[in-house]
């Protein structure tokens, strides 16, 4: 369906007026921002004219941060307090991190997710990474001299519930409108594929700096449909990093003693697997506290120290090709993603394994932005009757405790989404009034080995005899991944609902408390900014209800349009006003009373795109 | 057109057993195109609502309608003859035995080149009942008859994922 492009009332006579909508990929060692400029997706530079930000923050008392290069470059005299590699802390507790104690900074083990201590006291990884969002969005802001609408924001296809919403919540907490979470080697794929007119199964393998996925498209005109996924949410080029440091220092009789030393050590690993990439012996010369360190490391001894880790990424290839029910002759072209994939050995074994020469025209580090860009742009309404589709996958499977310490499966791994799936289930015990919920995900078979997403209770159930109430537990998983539960007892109509969120997340409240302690401190500011806010959000929906009924004002009764015209007029009446409350309650009374209206547009498009598809193939 | 439409309908395909595979994914990218979320994205938390509803409406009567075992079983169920998969576990003795065989030979089968023999048995024994329910729901039109089929395909699915699962821990 085309869209029409309206300019905001009052603010642009320009009828291209466009909104900036931003793609953004928030990696584990750097992150990058784009947009779609003049029709071409582009990433943007800092001051500097360099678009990757290390994804470095640097707390250096309660006020002050240094974020990307500054921060970087302190690492090594300043380990406690700057935070790098914090994508590997999201949605996570403590017992989830692998080697939690080589980290240069100290980690607090609190509820739900992991906390870092620092100088500023302790900072959640959302708190984080929302500095670093935060900081591109003032750098599209800044090259476009205009507010970011919304963004687009890249996640690893394999993140579990729980690392996707923290990662939206760190996006709400830098002040970004997130138009959609999308998987990072689709977000390639959508970049390649458009570049190079493509056709065909795709497989896309993205080993990044600290996660892993493998994906196999499916590209046709403007669709990109994922066929499966598969991965590993902590493997990455900083486990590559530590092999290789472990191995320099076993050449020596030395021992790491100070974070300090660490950080040293780990840098100048990175450095020598880099070197190792374009020449087959790279020196490691560097200072210690404890003495000093002066070899070299030839490419093969690299390879036998981290054959292991490549190992894994062909297992998860096997994998994923075996989900996705195509043989290795099916798949058309591999492409490369992520700066890791710049090691040979693994433009090697992926070119072994799928029997032909990888795609490596774009730039691993730069392609997943641009693809989010593009779909950004296409969100925000900016692409005029532009009909790119994305149909993309759960990575693992959803289901719920039962008897016995089982999962029984509700969604399994690779369904298409949006989905929404039931099951049934009963009680155990005569007059049971109530059933505990455990909601988990992950491919195993016992309930301990899989990922503990929430809790929740279905009471009030009417006493029946064992085996008699019918409970019907749905789980449904929207556009960006993410789960929410509902659960309803069938005879009595008893209902409990809950968004996956409180149990291992930051509650709403906590996300308030944050927002607050932010950057945007000044209260007269945010009370300012919500007002802005809540009337941007009044004017978008007073212009999809007013372009919704010129397009099929047909379909209502006089007395509901009636109604729908009262809602209008009563929220125009209020947008002038500086109380943003009551804007808020008055678009979402306009939404409300526009639902029926919205199921029934949707009811003739669907008919009507039936029926053009029909007359078509006739 | 609404969320209770049939599958069939709602992809305006022929409600048979017998379908055309690349029919099914154009209807599918076609009615998505037309109802995915992201279409609405600038439209509102109503709009966004309602095509979270067809979105995953859609994609629910596409993984029906595209797996041939499911597809039996709706049809089955669409002409007032459901299969009832809980309630209902009597078999015929005689498959039971062969799925005792086979559940002893998964036991046995030590090697990859066995799994896959194996394998290739029980899509023999599969393609065979996928014929026998277009027979029963395409040209005979006894829907009832058809559920036992479709209840041994059943059997046969479960057995063929427990044995992927053992081919993949092989490998």
């Amino acid at each position: 369906m085309a869209l029409l492009q309206i300019s905001e009332p009052g603010q642009s006579p320009n009828p291209h007026a466009r909104r900036l909508a931003v793609g953004i990929d928030l990696g584990t060692t750097h992150s990058l921002v784009a947009s779609v400029r003049n029709g071409v997706a582009e990433c943007l530079p800092d001051a500097q004219g360099r678009v990757i930000l290390p994804s470095v923050v640097r707390y250096l008392d309660v006020q002050r941060r240094q974020i990307g290069f500054d921060a970087l470059a302190q690492q090594s005299s300043d380990p406690g307090n700057t935070i790098a590699s914090v994508k590997r802390l999201m949605g996570r507790g403590l017992a989830d991190i692998a080697n939690a104690e080589r980290l240069p900074y100290s980690l607090v083990a609190t509820p739900g997710m992991v906390k870092v201590r620092t100088i500023a006291g302790e900072k959640s990884p959302v708190e984080v990474s929302a500095e670093l969002l935060a900081t591109l969005r003032f750098r599209a802001e800044d090259s476009f001299n205009d507010d970011v609408y919304g963004a687009v924001i890249t996640v690893p296809a394999y993140f579990d519930d729980a690392q996707r919403q923290a990662t939206k919540d760190a996006a709400q907490l830098a002040g970004l409108n997130v138009l959609r979470l999308i998987n990072e080697p689709t977000a390639a794929a959508i970049a390649y594929g458009l570049d190079n007119a493509s056709e065909g199964v795709y497989a896309v393998y993205d080993l990044g700096g600290g996660t892993f996925d493998i994906s196999i498209l499916r590209l046709s005109v403007g669709v990109f449909e994922v066929l499966a996924t598969g991965g590993d949410s902590a493997l990455g080029g900083d486990d590559y990093d530590r092999a290789l440091a472990d191995w320099i220092l076993a050449q020596t009789p030395l021992q790491v003693a100070s974070q300090e030393d660490q950080v040293m050590l780990f840098a100048a690993a990175r450095a020598c697997k880099e070197a190792l990439s374009d020449s087959e012996i790279a020196p490691v010369e560097l200072d210690l506290s404890v003495g000093r360190i002066d070899l070299s490391v030839n490419r093969s001894e690299f390879e036998a120290v981290t054959a292991s880790l490549s190992a894994r990424t062909l297992q998860a290839m096997r994998k994923v090709l075996r989900d996705s029910g195509l043989g290795k002759q099916d798949i058309q072209g591999v492409v490369m993603v992520g700066g890791s994939t710049r090691m040979p050995q693994i433009r090697t074994l992926v070119g072994e394994f799928f029997g032909q020469t990888p795609l490596t025209n774009l730039n691993p580090d730069e392609v997943v932005a641009l693809g989010a860009a593009i779909q950004a742009n296409q969100l925000a309404g900016n692409a005029v009757a532009s009909d790119l589709l994305l149909l993309d996958v759960i990575p693992l499977s959803l289901g719920i405790e039962t008897m016995g310490g089982l999962v029984e499966r509700i969604v399994p791994r690779n369904q298409t989404i949006p989905t929404a799936m039931a099951q049934d289930f009963t009680t155990y015990q005569d007059g049971q009034t109530a059933l505990a919920l455990h909601v988990v995900q992950g491919e195993r078979d016992l309930v301990a080995d899989c990922r503990s997403l929430a809790r929740f209770e279905l009471r009030g159930i009417p006493p029946m005899v064992a085996g008699a109430a019918r409970i019907r537990v749905t789980f449904t998983v929207d556009a960006d991944g993410l789960l929410s539960v509902a659960a309803r007892e069938q005879v009595s109509g008893v209902e409990a609902k809950i968004e996956v969120k409180p149990s291992y997340g930051l509650s709403d409240d906590q996300i308030a408390q944050m927002l607050k302690d932010s950057f945007s401190t000044a209260e007269a500011d945010m009370r300012a900014r919500s007002v802005v806010e809540a009337r941007v959000d009044a004017q978008r929906m007073l212009l999809a209800t007013q372009s919704a009924l010129n397009a099929d004002g047909d379909l209502l009764q006089t007395a509901e349009l009636q109604t729908i015209d009262a809602a209008m007029y009563a929220l125009r009446a209020i947008t002038a006003s500086d109380d943003a409350a009551a804007i808020e309650a008055q678009t979402k009374a306009l939404a409300e009373a526009t639902e029926a209206f919205a199921a029934q547009r949707m009811n003739r498009g669907i008919a009507q795109a039936l029926s053009g598809k029909n007359i078509a193939t006739l | 057109m609404n969320l209770q439409t049939d599958d069939f309908a709602l992809f305006g395909l022929p409600p048979q057993f017998a379908q055309d595979k690349a029919a099914l994914d154009s209807q599918w990218k076609v009615l998505q195109a037309q109802a995915h979320p992201d279409k609405f994205a600038a439209q509102g938390a109503a709009a966004q609502r309602v095509a979270m509803q067809w979105s995953a409406r859609i994609n629910e009567a596409y993984r029906r309608l595209k797996d041939p075992l499911t597809r039996a079983a709706y049809l089955c169920e669409l002409h007032g003859a459901p299969i009832n998969a809980h309630s209902n576990t009597a078999m015929p003795a005689s498959f039971l035995v062969q799925q005792i065989e086979w559940r002893e030979a998964l036991d046995d089968a030590q090697t990859d080149a066995a799994l896959e023999a194996l394998l290739a048995l029980v899509n023999g024994v599969k393609i065979d009942l996928l014929g026998e329910c277009a027979q029963l729901l395409d040209v005979q039109r006894d829907f009832a008859a058809a559920v036992l089929p479709v209840r041994c395909l059943m059997f046969i699915d479960k057995f063929a994922h427990d044995l992927n699962q053992r081919l993949d821990a092989l490998a």
